[in-house]
């Protein structure tokens, strides 16, 4: 909704924070180029992007965690340095981070006050914050139990203490990173109504996020980033969910794949009314139905966090959850109890991880052992019962290194030596070249180089040639396009929708991830 | 027996018990800091040891036992301050780091003891102003008299060392300075969830340093008692596993003040008895070994750990050295 | 890229932090007074100098290399044992039981089933404390330290009691019998034609000491076991994504490093001593973790370093009689250091030795 300020007073009033020209790379990485934004006093506003866009490093830099190399910082007109987290708070900037920095073992008061208390003493610091806990909860909603553990509240419950905090630090300013991924519908919407409370007092508030909905819904103005840039920035009553999702995953080339169409055949996967929960006891996925079938691709859409990760992890053995999934027509055991990557291998399932570098591989490892890592049971690696043929094994994996162009090709390096794109070869010829029923494969290009990823983009459509079932579960929109013969946009633990590649484009599957519905759907 | 005979053999137990449970205390709240903060310790023996050493060489030396004590801490601190840099600035293994400083204090301790009086690892005994003498608190003497409470404060509560009325008052005194000041809520939270301290801009390094050198004070305190209270002098290793016992009373009380001085006090009683009365037996039936009563607090904390007594939770950021998150 | 050349990480850095332990450790002699040359060239001749010195040195040694090896296969699983101490003790009662069992003839026939019973017991002990790790998130490094204590208790309960060699006041069993005795170096190397010393206690199990170095590094990087707790003990979460058990990989490898452990008893119970005492393991459970981080958890690296170990702990002792003011504890004071510098102060090393390669790298 629209920012009803009169305009004498949107005139004089200096913006509550103005960013100038900041700039931020991590090695060869350049995660901010030349940001500017400016952020009016008492409104709230939204900046919206993929994952890897660049807002949690922004954000960052806001709060002291990091320095910017480049760029100026102005709270309130006036041009201030944060060089670490007590600045920021001296500033007035209050972060409601999206993992809680909360002590579970301490009351609510006790984290209110940490850091801040008044005095060598306890009792009169709690005292005091006990009674502005209780002014700032009717003020604004907050309501919690000031004696309550942290470790016994509820996850709406723990975010209205993260923030209290800032509140109590007399934060102006508060920035909350992704609040709504760990609240259910309605404990968002009380969210948004503390927002406006806030906003109401004068309060400037920055609303990190990839939800389109939530940008249109409460925000008076939104930035786009993408690519460590600011796209854009625009009032939110003067654009739309489309345009948004236009500026956020924008018109790239597309490294297009020359593949032929898919001749499906038999259903390898078939997936029913999966749902998975965490260990924090949040329900990750709820209730999906889905089939991959023999040589196609199905292309899972969506930015990172809304169950994707959980969906493989199940797949691959190492979650159990409820629901029914069935591999070449038989039920597959999802208890936690046998459900192992052992068993799932043996059912035809091969796994390429979304994260290499802690499951997929074994940085000391050196690269022949990583070639048979999930594999080493497997008679054709041993000699008998008692010895492993490394011999055989060595040998094989300077047969696969070549077929896959893994450079350098020298099987006893360790894997901790090689190029991301060079790891991520040596992860595809392992689980590839096992002639799997299904393969799974989740960021396949993460970290890669252009010339790899065109490679491994190959091998995976010459497998799913030769008759096999992929799912793909990525990140980025291109990938996903080029690659599926099939797509699924799965957002928040749903799956919002299936579309034909050939007949969709980026915008509509960036609406799709942000949560808002297309074909007829009004936002 | 009868009850004269049994009140009796009741009042030198307790008495013992407190003596002995005296080590146990001072080296439980050392643990305690430190573990609170974060900072795993098991090098209690080795800091008590060397103190002990430094307290009755220094004592003897001077004739002054103040001097002593002073050495004492201020060895132990010495070796607080390796353990700390070691696990805090240089993020090492905190379990090796014990280890070794077990291993220091056992070796210098003979060595340089050798070297010093020439006696292989013992020093002379100490003069009467070179160790600590019973306190007799005020009526004691004229208490004595009254039935039953009069023996037990004349005889139990008062009449021990100094150091002895120190650890007691240290367990109320550090039950306050964790949970009523300020110091004590941050410096839990830096065991807990450091990263919520470092985003509330205080500092984790300070915080953990603290822990460790405060240790190394009690246990400075414990070793300082152990060569001129418990005993008059200094001999080979006479912690003989003390640092690991008050360990197990750290865990066996869930790092709770009140609950490890109870379970100091609890060890203590089982050492006592095993001393007082080696061969228990139960109803005529058969002889308790004087090893089962020797090895149970051991073995209590081991049943703790199993979760078969309640959990044992450990301060959720213990071991682990912090870094801050990219 | 790699930071530095192997070649540094396994031999480099070891090497400064063992000139700075033993420097450490010269500075603590200077200081009580005494020539730390002196001191050293005292050592190495005790520990080398006679075909006596070599034999009780490589004797500690063999103690060492069992109880280095039962640190690093645990540590491969990247579990903490340090219940050496008390493993080595109760499998010294297994050992005991099976050779006071019968009346042996000859020792080959003994010594397998001797292994196996140490092995079968130490393996015992330090199973209870894995199974608690892996089923009940009990700390290994405070159960195994407990165990320690209570094997202690064990020992001195039954060694007072049923298995008291009623003959003595000693708590110790009565003399294996002659059947079930090891022949030492001297009766192996008389008919080659090498006088070897008579009082060295060292003794075939020397011999068991590095077949076992073999048969670790065989399991660790010839077999799948070996491939699995490899993997296990360097990415936990890699591990649940290859289907590789927590459980059984946990249990498995403390069951072999306590067997390990238990293989002391060969050497001290049944080779030198020859009946059962209480404090038999004296230590060299402890010193068994600094053997392995010294020898980077490798069978090589462990026998090279238990060698040094052994050197130490004779010279020690010959220490006694050329430098009377010098104690023999001043080993433990080197072994702390090497503990020290090696394990918890590795960054400290490590840190410069990493800028130093990537400056010269930029350099070159």
């Amino acid at each position: 909704m629209a920012n009803t300020q009169p305009t004498e007073r949107q005139e004089t009033a200096a913006p509550a924070i103005e960013l100038v020209g900041i700039s931020k790379a991590f090695g060869p990485v350049r995660a901010n180029k030349d940001i500017s934004l400016s952020v009016a006093r008492g409104s709230i506003h939204g900046i919206v992007g993929e994952n890897g866009a660049g807002k949690s490093t922004l954000m960052s830099i806001l709060y002291g965690f990091y320095k910017a190399d480049a760029g100026e910082i102005y709270i309130g007109g006036k041009k201030t340095a944060i060089p670490d987290s007590s600045a920021a708070i001296a500033a007035g900037i209050g972060m409601v981070h999206q993992h809680f920095k909360l002590v579970e073992n301490f009351t609510v008061l006790e984290n209110v006050i940490l850091g801040m208390e008044d005095g060598p003493l306890l009792r009169p610091s709690l005292a005091k914050a006990r009674k502005l806990l209780q002014r700032l909860a009717d003020e604004y909603e907050l309501g919690v139990d000031p004696d309550a553990l942290i470790e016994n509240l509820s996850v709406g419950h723990q975010q209205r203490v993260e923030i209290l905090k800032a509140l109590y630090r007399k934060a102006d300013i508060l920035i909350l990173d992704e609040p709504t991924g760990v609240l259910t519908p309605s404990e968002a919407d009380h969210l948004f109504r503390i927002l406006q409370g806030l906003k109401e007092q004068g309060k400037t508030i920055i609303l990190i996020t990839h939800k389109l909905r939530e940008i249109m819904e409460i925000t008076d103005t939104v930035s786009v980033m993408r690519r460590g840039e600011m796209t854009a920035t625009v009032k939110t009553a003067e654009t739309s969910p489309e345009q948004l999702a236009e500026l956020m995953v924008g018109r790239k080339v597309l490294l297009h794949i020359d593949k032929k169409p898919a001749t499906p055949g038999a259903d390898i996967l078939e997936i029913k009314n999966l749902e998975v929960t965490d260990e924090k006891g949040v329900k990750r996925v709820k209730g999906i139905s889905l089939e991959v079938r023999a040589g196609e691709i199905l292309g899972i859409a969506g930015v990172s966090g809304n169950g994707q990760t959980e969906l493989l992890e199940v797949l691959g053995g190492y979650m159990p959850a409820s629901g029914t999934i069935r591999i070449n027509g038989t039920e597959i055991d999802l208890s936690g109890k046998h459900s192992d990557g052992q068993s799932r291998r043996a059912r035809g399932i091969a796994h390429v991880p979304e994260d290499r570098q802690s499951e997929g591989l074994i940085m000391e490892f050196s690269a022949w052992e990583n070639m048979i890592f999930g594999y080493h049971n497997d008679p054709a690696y041993n000699k008998n019962a008692l010895m492993m043929d490394n011999a055989a094994i060595r040998k094989e994996t300077a047969a696969k290194m070549e077929r896959f162009d893994v450079r350098p090709p020298i099987p006893a390096l360790q894997a901790k030596n090689f190029s991301g794109g060079n790891q991520q070869k040596i992860v595809l010829a392992r689980e590839i070249e096992r002639n799997p029923d299904l393969l799974l494969v989740g960021q396949p290009t993460r970290g890669v180089d252009i010339g790899a990823i065109e490679f491994i983009h190959q091998r995976i459509v010459e497998l799913r040639d030769e008759g096999k079932a992929i799912l793909l579960v990525s990140v980025e929109l291109e990938e996903i396009l080029s690659l599926s013969d099939r797509i699924l946009v799965m957002f928040d633990g749903h799956i919002m929708g299936e579309r034909d590649p050939a007949k969709t484009d980026e915008k509509e599957l960036g609406m799709l991830m942000a949560g808002m519905e297309t074909n007829g759907g009004a936002n | 027996m009868d009850t004269a005979n049994f009140f009796l053999q009741a009042l030198l137990t307790a008495d013992m018990t407190i003596r002995v449970s005296v080590v146990l205390i001072f080296a439980c709240l050392a643990g305690l800091f430190s573990e609170r903060a974060g900072i795993f310790d098991i090098g209690l023996e080795g800091k008590m040891l060397i103190s002990a050493f430094f307290t009755a060489a220094v004592s003897y030396q001077t004739g002054y036992i103040w001097y002593g004590v002073a050495a004492g801490i201020a060895a132990s601190l010495v070796f607080a301050l390796i353990h700390g840099v070691a696990s805090i600035t240089f993020r090492g293994n905190q379990l090796i780091s014990g280890v070794a400083i077990n291993f220091l204090a056992s070796g210098l301790t003979v060595v340089i003891g050798h070297a010093w009086f020439k006696k292989g690892g013992l020093t002379p005994p100490l003069s009467d102003a070179g160790r600590f003498h019973e306190i007799t608190l005020p009526f004691a003497d004229a208490l004595r008299d009254v039935p039953i409470l009069g023996p037990i404060y004349a005889d139990v509560i008062s009449g021990h060392k100094l150091l002895v009325y120190v650890a007691m008052l240290i367990v109320p005194l550090t039950w306050w300075l964790l949970y009523r000041t300020r110091f004590g809520l941050r410096l839990r939270a830096v065991g807990e969830n450091p990263a919520s301290v470092d985003t509330a801009g205080v500092s984790v390094v300070r915080y953990r340093y603290a822990a460790v050198l405060i240790a190394g004070v009690l246990c400075g305190l414990g070793g300082a008692y152990l060569s001129t209270s418990q005993g008059a002098a200094f001999g080979k290793e006479m912690t003989a596993g003390r640092g690991f016992i008050a360990l197990a009373a750290l865990i066996f009380s869930k790092w709770r003040p009140w609950y490890a001085l109870m379970a100091c006090l609890l060890f203590g009683f089982l050492e006592a008895i095993s001393n007082l009365f080696p061969n228990i037996n139960v109803f005529g039936l058969f002889e308790i070994p004087v090893q089962f009563t020797q090895a149970l607090p051991y073995i209590l904390t081991v049943v703790i750990l199993a979760g078969f007594v309640g959990k044992a939770i450990p301060p959720r950021a213990g071991g682990e050295p912090y870094v801050k998150e990219r | 890229m790699d930071k530095m050349p192997k070649w540094a990480d396994i031999v480099l850095i070891p090497l400064i932090s063992l000139m700075l332990a033993f420097a450490a450790s010269g500075l603590v002699v200077l200081a009580i007074g005494e020539n730390p040359i002196q001191a050293i060239t005292v050592m190495v001749k005790g520990a080398l100098g006679s075909t006596s010195g070599l034999g009780y040195t490589l004797y500690y040694a063999t103690n060492y290399m069992f109880t280095g090896l039962a640190v690093a296969v645990a540590f491969h699983a990247r579990m903490f044992n340090i219940g050496g101490e008390g493993q080595a003790a109760i499998a010294g009662v297994g050992a005991t039981l099976v050779i006071l069992a019968f009346d042996w003839p000859h020792w080959a026939l003994a010594l397998p089933f001797a292994i196996m019973g140490a092995a079968l017991f130490g393996g015992f002990w330090a199973a209870v404390p894995a199974y608690l790790q892996a089923k009940r998130g009990s700390h290994i490094v405070i159960t195994t330290i407990m165990f320690n204590f209570i094997a202690a208790a064990v020992m001195g309960f039954l060694l007072n009691g049923v298995l008291k060699n009623p003959n003595t006041q000693n708590a110790e069993t009565v003399k294996f019998p002659t059947g079930a005795h090891l022949p030492t170096a001297h009766e192996f190397l008389a008919p080659l034609g090498i006088n070897f010393s008579k009082s060295a206690p060292l003794n075939i199990s020397f011999l068991l000491a590095l077949l076992c170095a073999f048969l670790v590094w065989f399991l660790l990087w010839r077999t799948r076991l070996g491939y699995e707790i490899r993997a296990f003990g360097q990415s936990e979460k890699g591990a649940k994504y290859a289907g590789i058990s927590a459980f059984k990989i946990i249990m498995i490898s403390m069951f072999i490093s306590g067997a390990l452990a238990g293989m002391l008893s060969i050497n001290v119970v049944m080779g030198e001593q020859e009946r059962l005492i209480k404090e038999f393991v004296e230590g060299a459970g402890f010193v068994g973790i600094a053997v392995a981080l010294m020898g980077r958890n490798h069978p090589v690296g462990i026998i090279l370093a238990a060698i040094l170990f052994g050197m130490l702990t004779q010279g020690g002792f010959e220490l006694l009689w050329e430098m009377p003011n010098i104690s023999k504890e001043v080993v433990l004071v080197i072994q702390g250091m090497i503990i020290l510098f090696t394990g918890a102060l590795d960054y400290m090393v490590r840190g410069p030795v990493e800028k130093l390669f990537l400056r010269m790298k930029k350099g070159a």
